[in-house]
């Protein structure tokens, strides 16, 4: 076996067995860690693969979060079922607000993204609709029920956030190698060049800005169900901020690298709690030393690779 | 008429403290193309040191409260320089030719990491300015009565600005200001110290943050230590009003930012009064990216 | 054959800022020709290459693709009918290898999209074996295949200007334009260039190129066009061309500066 499996079954098997050791405490650090985990891929199909500056993922968040809080509490349809819907909603609205800022250059559209994360939070604060609750926000969300089971507990939580998680890997890996996958690098390294190579950019951007976003609207089904109570405090910058972070320290482009930056990003300050003050300075400091010293982050993108096996003819050297 | 009035010296006030900030942001962007994210907290590290200074030396008392904030702020001014400067060396000049990504990171973990030593050291609550420092008289024009402060602030920025523009347009350090924002590589080759240029605009943009901190403290009486986003958000929301790396533009651009902000919080909603910024922000982005003093540049491929 | 060109351009415009790059050029591409635009810099060689591409939008006149106006239409779907281009200024995807750099022209006829890529449908993995047997295909046509695992910034500067005639190659063009492609090489990669054109043209694929290099033109292509100033002066066959005046003068009294444009 190659070392990548080995770690890859030592790291599975690890977290599918860990909770029997860890009380619930630290199973929901975890859990956490998992929903960070989801939010932090989908924003790498946006930030990591196509290259766009998004800060604002903590709207597309809110959005599917709300959803489900909202049609949950109000007509009392099953959390879980609302997963699509919830999806779909951040989805449509990433579309809206991704359509005309689509073309905008790196840190524009990066700023822009803050500020749509910023009137979210606001418009959440003031009710909007009348729907949203305020500043207290939405309480009372069901349980997800699944198979006739009522999810609970923690630990409970952790194997319906890492099924999610483990779902959402497989199919980004998928994603990551493919036609669609390739067409998002091109964008990224040079989008003049795609679209001579007949890419449609545009249109690529705008589907990797709603892809993200229906899966960071799922993401929030989980997460409203989790906590049973919402509220605007969850979504702001900052989460934004996070979710950026883990992006680009862990590795942007590479799913091990997002998934480490979410277990070290979001699990390393519960390690040290007692350094709570000091830990988002800390923090800080590190954004700015990695970017000096190893900026592709901790883990870089690797290059594809493609089997040639099936073509005839002289070896071209391809893996 | 008469709210209208009294709203738009309100937001004159805020806006000439929005152009200060404005100011950093867009010098630098001029220069190194790089939006700042700490200079919001740079501004907000100007506010604590004014407090810690007129808490501890007391200068009000000694020699009369105008010589003393103005000393004060000249002190606060040197001070967030020097911290502006080295940011820039610690954090900017070795990604210098980095991708811009890397650059915008590094800003963003300059930015948490001074917002929480301003937290760890001032602690997370509201901190109070002392708010006998100007009289809290008013005078009336027209019928409107205008609290003195706001002249004072409106002024002070109005001084900074023209102190700002007289510097950049005559003399030889301001000129190779311009020439590095127009083209680093050509003003190189005309012999233009790019890295003392590149000190210069960190020394006078958390200058101009650091005196606007303090203008905020005393306008508003309250500090705190995450203030500075918002506020940066919006001081580039009018650096990208005017133009971004059009210094008079982002004088206009923020005095314009304050009016609108005061007009919508006053006739619309107050709830929603960031918001109506960072609408301005995104509209402007959308519709007229170049600013209102930015030139159109041809559409380039 | 039929009387009409694979490609007019009529009356074609555009000025930047005042400034005319662009005026009033026309001329026609016969099907499976070679043909050749020249002229001194700054003449708006590339600025007509961009407006074919649809990177810029003329001021006035029509560019006739097949009988098509393709004014206004975007630069991806100009290149889905049948266009593909190189750059003057090599635009390479630098960090990826040489082989995903030729399968982003076999992108614009594959169909597979995201939902697809996320099931694996089994017609997405045969589309996806097609598509990398043609782009090591065009690799093998163009003399890459040996390194087509290395990444595009790592190959020698004519090497680069080969992959970016591959990855056009890729996207089945029936019109390729070539931006200088010999500029760089030394003369042995130029003779290799030489045939690989040729080649090009025996595969069905007119070329339209520009090129300083007098000795390459005149020896593929069967049609020059100049522009002097934006302003076509000349057209024809090389051997008229040489020897007409206005050309001459062109090229004489043209300072060799650098062509300042973006491509």
């Amino acid at each position: 076996m190659k070392p990548a499996t080995i770690i890859n079954v030592l790291v599975v098997a690890t977290l599918l067995v860990a909770p029997y050791w860890l009380n619930a405490y630290w199973v929901d650090v975890l859990n956490s860690i998992g929903i960070y985990a989801v939010l932090a891929l989908s924003l790498n199909v946006i930030l990591g693969y196509a290259g766009l500056f998004h800060m604002g993922h903590a709207a597309f968040f809110a959005v599917g979060t709300y959803t489900t809080a909202i049609l949950n509490t109000q007509f009392g349809i099953p959390v879980l079922w609302l997963m699509p819907l919830s999806g779909l909603t951040a989805g449509f609205f990433a579309l809206l607000v991704a359509r005309p800022i689509i073309h905008l250059r790196g840190d524009y559209l990066l700023i822009v993204t803050i500020g749509i994360v910023e009137i979210v939070r606001i418009a959440l604060v003031n009710n909007v609709f009348g729907i949203t609750g305020g500043s207290n926000g939405i309480f009372g969300i069901n349980r997800p029920e699944l198979f006739g089971y009522v999810i609970r507990t923690p630990h409970e939580f952790y194997y319906l956030i890492f099924g999610f998680a483990a779902i959402t890997v497989l199919l980004f890996l998928r994603l990551e190698n493919s036609r669609f996958g390739r067409a998002l690098n091109y964008i990224r390294e040079d989008d003049v060049a795609a679209e001579g190579s007949g890419i449609d950019a545009a249109h690529y951007k705008l589907v990797a800005f709603v892809l993200g976003a229906f899966w960071a609207g799922m993401a929030g089904t989980i997460f409203a169900a989790k906590m049973t109570i919402v509220s605007p405090q969850s979504f702001t910058f900052w989460e934004s901020v996070v979710m950026f972070t883990i992006v680009i320290l862990g590795g942007s482009g590479n799913i091990r690298g997002v998934l480490l930056g979410a277990f070290l990003i979001v699990g390393l300050p519960e390690v040290f709690r007692e350094f709570a003050g000091a830990r988002m300075l800390v923090f800080g400091a590190a954004m700015i030393l990695m970017m000096i010293f190893r900026p592709k982050g901790i883990l870089p993108a690797q290059p594809r690779t493609y089997n040639l096996d099936f073509l005839a003819g002289p070896r071209g050297g391809g893996k | 008429m008469q709210l209208f009035l009294e709203q738009l010296t309100n937001g004159l006030a805020v806006g000439g403290i929005y152009a200060l900030i404005a100011l950093g942001y867009t010098m630098v962007y001029g220069v190194l193309k790089l939006i700042n994210f700490a200079h919001g907290d740079l501004f907000t590290i100007g506010a604590f040191f004014g407090l810690t200074l007129l808490l501890s030396l007391g200068l009000t008392s000694h020699i009369g409260p105008v010589a003393g904030i103005i000393v004060l702020v000249l002190m606060v001014m040197g001070l967030v320089a020097l911290i502006g400067a080295l940011l820039e060396r610690v954090a900017y000049r070795p990604l210098r030719t980095s991708p811009r990504l890397s650059a915008v990171v590094s800003a963003l973990g300059a930015s948490i990491f001074f917002q929480n030593a301003i937290m760890l050291i001032y602690g997370a609550r509201f901190r109070v300015y002392p708010h006998d420092l100007l009289p809290t008289t008013t005078v009336s024009f027209l019928g409107v009565s205008i609290p003195v402060m706001r002249i004072v602030l409106f002024g002070a920025s109005l001084v900074m600005m023209a102190g700002l523009y007289y510097f950049v347009q005559r003399t030889k350090t301001g000129t190779a200001i311009r020439a590095a924002a127009i083209d680093q590589g050509a003003a190189k080759l005309m012999g233009i110290d790019v890295n003392r240029v590149i000190m210069y605009v960190f020394l006078i943009g958390p200058a101009l943050g650091g005196a606007a901190g303090v203008m905020v403290g005393m306008y508003y009486g309250q500090i705190n230590f995450t203030m500075g986003w918002v506020y940066g958000l919006k001081a580039f929301t009018a650096a990208i009003l005017g133009g971004i790396g059009n210094i008079p533009g982002a004088m206009l651009g923020g005095l314009l930012l304050g009016v609108i902000e005061a007009m919508g919080a006053t006739y619309i909603s107050l709830a929603w009064k960031d918001a109506i910024s960072f609408m301005v922000l995104i509209l402007i982005l959308i519709f007229r990216p170049t600013g209102l003093l930015g030139e159109r540049v041809a559409d380039k491929v | 054959m039929s009387a009409s060109p694979l490609l007019r351009l009529s009356q074609l415009t555009k000025s930047f800022g005042g400034v005319m790059a662009v005026n009033q050029v026309s001329f026609d591409v016969d099907h499976g020709t070679i043909v050749g635009l020249i002229g001194p810099n700054g003449a708006g060689k590339t600025t007509v290459f961009n407006l074919i591409t649809g990177n810029y939008r003329p001021d006035s006149g029509e560019i006739l693709f097949d009988g098509r106006n393709i004014v206004n239409m975007r630069t991806n779907r100009i290149v889905t009918l049948g266009i593909a281009r190189t750059f003057q200024t090599i635009r390479l995807f630098q960090n990826m290898s040489a082989l995903e750099n030729v399968l982003a022209g076999c992108h614009c006829r594959m169909r597979s999209g995201a939902i697809g890529a996320m099931l694996r449908l089994p017609w997405q993995k045969r589309e996806e074996r097609q598509a990398l047997e043609i782009a090591v295909g065009e690799l093998e046509f163009v003399g890459l295949r040996s390194q087509l695992d290395q990444a595009a910034r790592n190959l020698s500067y004519g090497n680069q200007r080969l992959l970016e005639i591959a990855r056009a190659l890729a996207t089945k063009p029936r019109f390729l334009i070539l931006d200088e492609p010999a500029g760089g090489m030394n003369d042995y990669e130029t003779q290799v260039l030489v045939d690989l054109i040729n080649q090009i043209r025996e595969r069905g694929i007119t070329v339209l190129l520009i090129e300083h290099d007098m000795n390459l033109v005149m020896k593929i292509c069967e049609k020059l066009v100049v522009l002097e100033y934006g302003v076509m002066i000349a057209q024809g066959a090389p051997m008229e061309i040489q020897k007409d005046q206005r050309v001459i003068d062109a090229y004489l009294g043209a300072p060799d500066d650098d062509e300042d444009e973006d491509f």
